[in-house]
């Protein structure tokens, strides 16, 4: 059994320590990718799991090497288990990805600020994700559903670099034969059998079914894509205070106090990832920040 | 000023200050001279404090000189900071051990005692003010700066000699103490005469001051002691023009002055070594050659570094411009965002430890000017 | 102080303009000056002005998180520099910074945009003439994407 707090040791702290994991067994992994993946979670025997909502983050910790964010890409609607999907691209995710079932991961959260799934009922909801930018979507698309009656239309726009690179393959071919959300996917350049549609994301904004003065709209994916997803949604008369963005930074604590984080004076930890963006938009230009 | 609530410790007293510290159960630390520079240590007796020293310091350098007089604060900062005792370089967070097909968790082992401070200068209590904002006031805390500010029992001194690159009157966090401490002196050395007037701050502090021996304060010596403090916040060094400054700084995020810098700034990280309120720090977790235990450490770490904003594919702040650029202005402008007031109190040292002497009363002042 | 209206009326951009439109135009122009490295357009600004380049370099770029800018094109003495001022939502899309001391007429494209709407001969004149700008970097562009020069050359 692991020993949780160090106030059980000493009498004069009152403060529970901030940066200890909790641990929980990988009970699933899945390749979506060539280097992407998903990992399924559940607590140690005798804890309940997190709850969280669309957004949110965990601090994953690799037992000796070391702790990174991953957004959670689940079903917040349902108890199972927690799922994130991550690329395997730095030294903690690349041992990540050659876990087994049944080993241990160090969970601390969830943190971060969530998508406006509540602030978006009663509204059209357009999601554009680009990449691996579905992955934190995804429990949006998960809540929406789980209350359709409280939403006008739901358009899913998803684009990535080539067929071979799109998430959750089943889960989309299930989501495009539904009759209450529009699901419009695209490659930036067509491989193989792809008989869809070429051209970067944002060119499918222009023709997406949507009411563009009576909608909510949340991006995520490379900043860039972010950029200029917000002209188009300029353009077809989305107002930038309707629209939604999530941003990614370093971050070694995710509880506002390491100081990695911060984009100008906010902490991506706690006062992201998920920002409204006219409350970004001037920050989100200025280089380097 | 109340003169009622004044009292006077002759110097010659001055170890029963320690002494009724110790009575109450503190360890005491303080500044004390070692590898030429007064650093803070624990220190039991007042003559360990540095005695008849005092110490000069311009851009990019420091000295510590004898003074002309047996002082016992006439030197201004050194390189330690608080800090340093409160909030660790380099602190054990966790440990893990394997077991089975996982691992578990322990907490660090933290038994904080009950720490005093003596010689506390006004912009360094202004500065642990600023910190307890983000290590304890916040969401979360940080257990054991929370637990040692509890129990913390300060004893300031106010400046009555400011140095070369003391700005704190123009940041209204000196030359003396307002609030947040337990005791403050004011040490007076002229006519054959060498005393401190105390100002209790507290119950604590009434309570340390009873067991020292002390007596009434007369008029004559409050008011040399007012008029002292009053002196030295018209000869500072140097000052800051704050007027406006969060916006001019937003509003000229593209100047060219941050590129200018980077021809003198060597991005070592000194200054926020040195400063005061500087809280970033890395999370560095380990493992023994055998694997069977592993460690979670924090440790101080520095916006300076290039890593320090790494995502995949690269760094945000990958200039050097960038990289000062961020540090000034999260200094004076994003953190007044962020908690409410500047990070800066105005002590220096940045300006003292920095290789090549980059001021930031200097600096400011160039991007005001600056289209 | 040169004559903006002299300037305006020989440049090839508005060759078979009226005289009464280049009015309109000199109406809404005026000099500007750029050092080297400053910005002249920011992405995601209000896009309000468009520019003859009368001497200098001026650099098209877009930054790229972690990799920096990515210089996109250049534009020389005798260009016309920026067309996001008229497509909706009028924002910068691209940041431009003069490589070296940069000497531009600026026009006015809120002004001129008000002027298109009341008197739309001028307006059509302005459009056929951005028409072409707007397709010949579309196509400069999709050449570049081709990567026709590189080992994969496709």
């Amino acid at each position: 059994m692991a020993k949780m707090q160090s106030k059980d040791k000493t009498s004069s702290l009152t403060v529970a320590e901030p940066m200890l994991v909790k641990p929980y067994s990988i009970h699933r992994v899945v390749r979506e990718t060539f280097d992407t993946f998903s990992l399924e979670l559940g607590p140690k025997s005798g804890r309940e799991s997190i709850k969280f909502a669309p957004g949110q983050f965990n601090m994953l910790y690799v037992y000796g090497v070391g702790e990174v964010p991953i957004s959670i890409s689940g079903d917040p609607t349902k108890d199972g288990p927690l799922v994130h999907t991550t690329r395997a691209v730095g030294t903690v995710t690349k041992v990540m990805k050659d876990l087994k079932v049944g080993d241990t991961i160090g969970v601390r959260g969830p943190y971060g600020s969530v998508w406006p799934v509540k602030e978006a009922e009663g509204y059209d909801v357009v999601i554009v994700a680009g990449g691996i930018g579905l992955a934190p979507l995804r429990p949006v698309i998960y809540s929406i559903l789980h209350n359709r009656n409280k939403y006008g239309k739901i358009v899913l726009l998803y684009g990535t670099r080539t067929p071979e690179d799109m998430l959750y393959r089943k889960q989309l071919e299930k989501w495009r034969s539904r009759f209450d959300l529009e699901t419009y996917l695209t490659v930036d350049r067509a491989t193989g059998s792809w008989r869809g549609n070429v051209g970067v994301v944002t060119t499918l904004i222009g023709r997406a079914p949507f009411d563009p003065l009576h909608c909510v709209a949340m991006v995520c994916g490379p900043e860039i894509m972010m950029r200029f997803t917000v002209f188009e949604l300029l353009k077809r008369g989305v107002t930038e205070d309707k629209m939604y963005i999530s941003m990614e930074r370093n971050m070694k604590c995710g509880i506002g106090m390491c100081g990695h984080c911060q984009l100008g004076s906010s902490f991506v930890c706690k006062d992201g990832p998920v920002y409204r963006f006219d409350g970004m938009k001037d920050v989100f230009t200025m280089w380097e920040m | 000023m109340n003169n009622e609530t004044k009292t006077v410790i002759e110097r010659k007293d001055f170890q029963t200050l320690f002494d009724a510290l110790v009575a109450e159960g503190y360890k005491i630390s303080g500044p004390t001279v070692r590898d030429n520079a007064v650093i803070y240590d624990e220190i039991s007796s007042a003559d360990e404090l540095p005695v008849g020293w005092t110490d000069r310091q311009e851009g990019g350098s420091y000295r510590l000189i004898k003074n002309d007089k047996e002082t016992l604060f006439g030197f201004i900062l050194g390189p330690y900071t608080w800090k340093k005792l409160l909030y660790p370089p380099h602190k054990k967070v966790l440990e893990a051990r394997r077991s089975g097909h996982g691992f578990d968790i322990t907490g660090s082992d933290l038994k904080p005692s009950k720490k005093a401070f003596i010689g506390v200068r006004p912009c360094e209590l202004r500065a642990i003010t600023i910190q307890d904002k983000i290590l304890r006031e916040g969401q979360y805390s940080d257990p054991e700066y929370d637990a040692l500010r509890r129990n913390l029992f300060i004893v300031a001194v106010n400046c009555t000699r400011p140095g070369n690159n003391c700005f704190c009157a123009s940041m209204n966090t000196g030359p003396a103490a307002s609030a947040g401490f337990d005791l403050a002196l004011t040490e007076i050395m002229e006519g054959g005469k060498h005393y401190f007037v105390v100002e209790t701050g507290s119950r604590a502090g009434r309570k340390v001051l009873e067991k020292a021996t002390h007596r009434p304060a007369v008029s004559q010596e409050t008011d040399k002691a007012e008029k002292a403090i009053r002196e030295a916040s018209v000869k500072m060094g140097r000052s800051l023009n704050m007027d406006g400054l969060k916006e001019i700084l937003y509003a000229k995020f593209d100047s060219h002055r941050w590129n200018e810098i980077v021809n003198r700034c060597l991005t070592c990280g000194n200054c926020t070594m040195v400063c005061p309120t500087c809280f970033c720090c890395n999370i560095i977790d380990t493992t023994n050659l055998g694997g069977d235990q592993a460690e979670r450490w924090r440790c101080w770490d520095s916006c300076y570094t290039v890593d320090f904003s790494y995502i995949h594919g690269g760094s945000i702040r990958a200039t050097a411009s960038s990289r000062y650029r961020q540090w000034l202005m999260h200094k004076i402008a994003y953190w007044q965002d962020q908690f409410g007031t500047p990070g800066c109190v105005g002590c220096g040292r940045c300006i003292t430890w920095c290789p090549v002497g980059i001021d930031i009363t200097e600096e400011a002042a160039a991007i005001r000017e600056k289209a | 102080m040169e004559n903006l209206e002299r300037i305006l009326t020989e440049h090839p951009f508005l060759a078979g303009m009226s005289p009464k439109h280049i009015q309109t135009l000199v109406g809404c122009a005026s000099n500007a000056v750029f050092k080297e490295n400053e910005y002249i357009i920011r992405e995601g600004r209000q896009a309000d002005s468009f520019y003859f380049i009368r001497h200098g370099r001026v650099q098209i770029e877009t930054h790229v998180p972690q990799k920096g800018a990515i210089i996109i094109r250049t534009r020389e003495a005798g260009e016309i520099l920026g067309w996001s001022w008229l497509v909706p939502p009028y924002r910068w899309h691209f940041d431009a910074r003069a490589v070296e001391l940069t000497r531009a007429i600026v026009l006015d494209g809120k002004c001129l945009r008000d002027k298109c709407e009341q008197d739309h001969d001028l307006g059509y004149e302005i459009m056929k003439r951005f028409n072409l700008i707007i397709a010949e970097r579309l196509e400069a562009t999709r050449l570049q994407l081709m990567d026709v020069y590189g080992k994969n050359a496709k």
